[in-house]
């Protein structure tokens, strides 16, 4: 801790971050510009999370740091020794046990609790950014609520495959007045969002932007009435601890077509293993796979 | 003003630097007419047509319009939110350039819906539905409705930018030389589709042209506009017939007579 302010960021900083993040609640899902800061690690990287985290962390926080869902990536790794060194604070890898979980790419697959703050790393805040290039114009779209455009783009997707076809980042409108983009989760974890106890917080570190969720906060992904919103999932357990109700990830085992399916949530499969509940045991093993593609 | 009057202009005047694009226009527009503004290029027509329809602000002069619930409404002065959810769902607006109305990467039908999903609906089906029968409407196959704009021709795309902006039933539409940069068989069918639709549901309309044939066609009133100046008006076959004023007889006397 020697040399740096506590969580690294200075205290002005931490307070123009926070005078963000309070507008940013008062007004679920509105985009606070911010001034961002360079961070010890790339843009891309989770410079928005990591800053609003720093913002929030107290001295008796525990911090939960994952990246897809995994606790032992290098990001999340790097992120959570960063705090553990600048700001001296617990950290875990039991979503239970966390006070404040730094995401990128999932919400845990265990519900949050009110005293819990869950912060995404966004690297695009902007939901309409592919629809309407200039950002004065996407900023007027979203003052007078114009959101016409977007349902184009579900219209299109349905066209042209039958269905919506975003399956991450998918838009949601918050508390019945914002289109906000959910930073990209899988949209198997956008109905978490809804009425979720935890505080949600938004951070967008290259575009400079910080938004929010406040708890038991209304939030709907778009959809049409004879298309509503539909979840997708690998069809399969979980290799490991047989979950069928988790977001799974196909991991490549071999270069003979053996691959697997487990959790996403490392930390949702260690528990369940712990449990007692088992997969089917194996991956598929090099020769199984090989008999598969012989086959 | 008369209870009636859907649009009314009253003193506009606009001045580009030195040069004087409008000079105390004055318009009125009743429900259901057809209005065409004709004049050389540089007269002010565009211009005029921008003023009137809220997209540029006059130095003086006010523009009313009369909403369906007969309120009265300062163009210029209403808030912006209303003035563009006016031009979603009451108002349209045809450019020469379909492609700087339409979106090139969305299908079709995809363009014929986007007003209806702005102004709130919510079911594909229905929407899907209603895209087709405007592309039918316009003559447009039902079984393109599939297809990219960029996949159409030109007239094509004038008469899909048509169907995109008369889906909400608007009550007025601007045109601006809604046949320009088409050939002359085209534009014939075209400016028959105009007639037919605008005669059937209703629709008041502000033409831009400057090409009287085009006015003959489908006004009901004209006005002659030299820069900036509104030098003649009246009914259409009145003007054309028999101009007063020495700049609409120039105009008459140079169409090309076959």
């Amino acid at each position: 801790m020697n040399g740096y302010n506590f969580a690294y960021l200075d205290e002005q900083t931490k307070r123009m971050i926070r005078r963000a993040l309070l507008k940013a609640v008062a007004i679920p899902g509105h985009q606070v510009p911010f001034g961002s800061r360079e961070m010890p690690l790339p843009y891309g990287w989770g410079t928005g999370g990591i800053q609003v985290t720093a913002s929030v962390l107290g001295a008796g926080d525990t911090l939960k740091v994952i990246d897809q869902g995994a606790d032992d990536t290098t990001n999340a790794v790097s992120i959570r020794r960063f705090f553990a060194r600048t700001a001296g604070v617990a950290t875990t890898t039991d979503t239970e046990q966390a006070t404040i979980i730094q995401t990128r790419h999932r919400i845990p697959e265990k519900p949050l609790r009110k005293d819990q703050i869950i912060v995404y790393q966004v690297p695009q805040p902007e939901p309409l950014s592919k629809l309407e290039p200039s950002r004065a114009e996407t900023r007027r779209m979203h003052a007078l609520a114009e959101y016409g455009a977007m349902h184009v783009r579900l219209y299109e997707d349905i066209t042209r495959f039958g269905h919506v076809a975003i399956s991450y980042d998918y838009p949601v409108m918050v508390n019945h007045r914002f289109l906000m983009a959910p930073s990209p989760i899988p949209a198997f974890d956008n109905p978490k969002m809804h009425m979720m106890p935890a505080l949600q917080l938004f951070g967008a570190g290259r575009e400079k932007r910080i938004y929010a969720i406040p708890p038991y906060t209304d939030v709907r992904s778009l959809d049409f009435e004879d298309h509503p919103f539909r979840t997708t999932r690998a069809p399969h357990c979980c290799a490991l601890c047989g979950a069928d109700d988790s977001y799974l990830d196909e991991v490549v085992t071999d270069d003979a077509g053996g691959r697997m399916f487990v959790c996403s949530d490392t930390d949702h499969c260690e528990t369940r293993q712990s449990q007692g509940h088992t997969g089917t045991g194996e991956p598929l093993s090099k020769r199984a796979a090989a008999r598969e593609v012989a086959k | 003003m008369t209870d009636d009057t859907l649009l009314s202009a009253r003193g506009l005047s606009l001045h580009f630097g030195k040069i004087p694009a409008l000079e105390s226009v004055d318009a009125d527009l009743w429900p259901g007419e057809v209005l065409a503004v004709v004049g050389e290029s540089g007269s002010g027509k565009t211009t005029l047509l921008n003023v009137l329809s809220g997209r540029m602000h006059p130095d003086s002069g006010t523009v009313w319009y009369r909403d369906p619930h007969r309120r009265l409404h300062d163009v210029h002065t209403m808030p912006a939110p209303a003035l563009r959810a006016l031009h979603r769902s009451d108002w349209g607006y045809i450019h020469q350039n379909p492609r700087d109305n339409l979106r090139m990467s969305v299908s079709a039908g995809g363009n014929v819906g986007e007003r209806l999903m702005a102004a709130g609906n919510r079911h594909y089906g229905n929407i899907r539905a209603e895209a087709i029968d405007w592309l039918t409407q316009v003559e447009i196959d039902a079984d393109r409705v599939d297809d990219m704009p960029r996949t159409f021709s030109g007239g094509m795309l004038q008469r899909l930018q048509i169907a995109r902006t008369l889906v909400t039933h608007p009550r007025l539409v601007f045109m601006d030389e809604p046949t320009g940069g088409l050939d002359v068989s085209v534009q014939a069918r075209l400016l028959d589709l105009i007639r037919s639709l605008v005669a059937r549901l209703d629709i008041a309309v502000v033409l831009v042209t400057h090409d009287l044939a085009v006015a003959r066609l489908l006004a009901h009133r004209i006005m002659v506009m030299q820069r900036g100046v509104v030098v003649e008006s009246g009914l259409t076959d009145q003007v054309l017939d028999d101009p007063q004023h020495a700049y609409t007889q120039l105009l008459v006397s140079s169409v090309l007579q076959v």
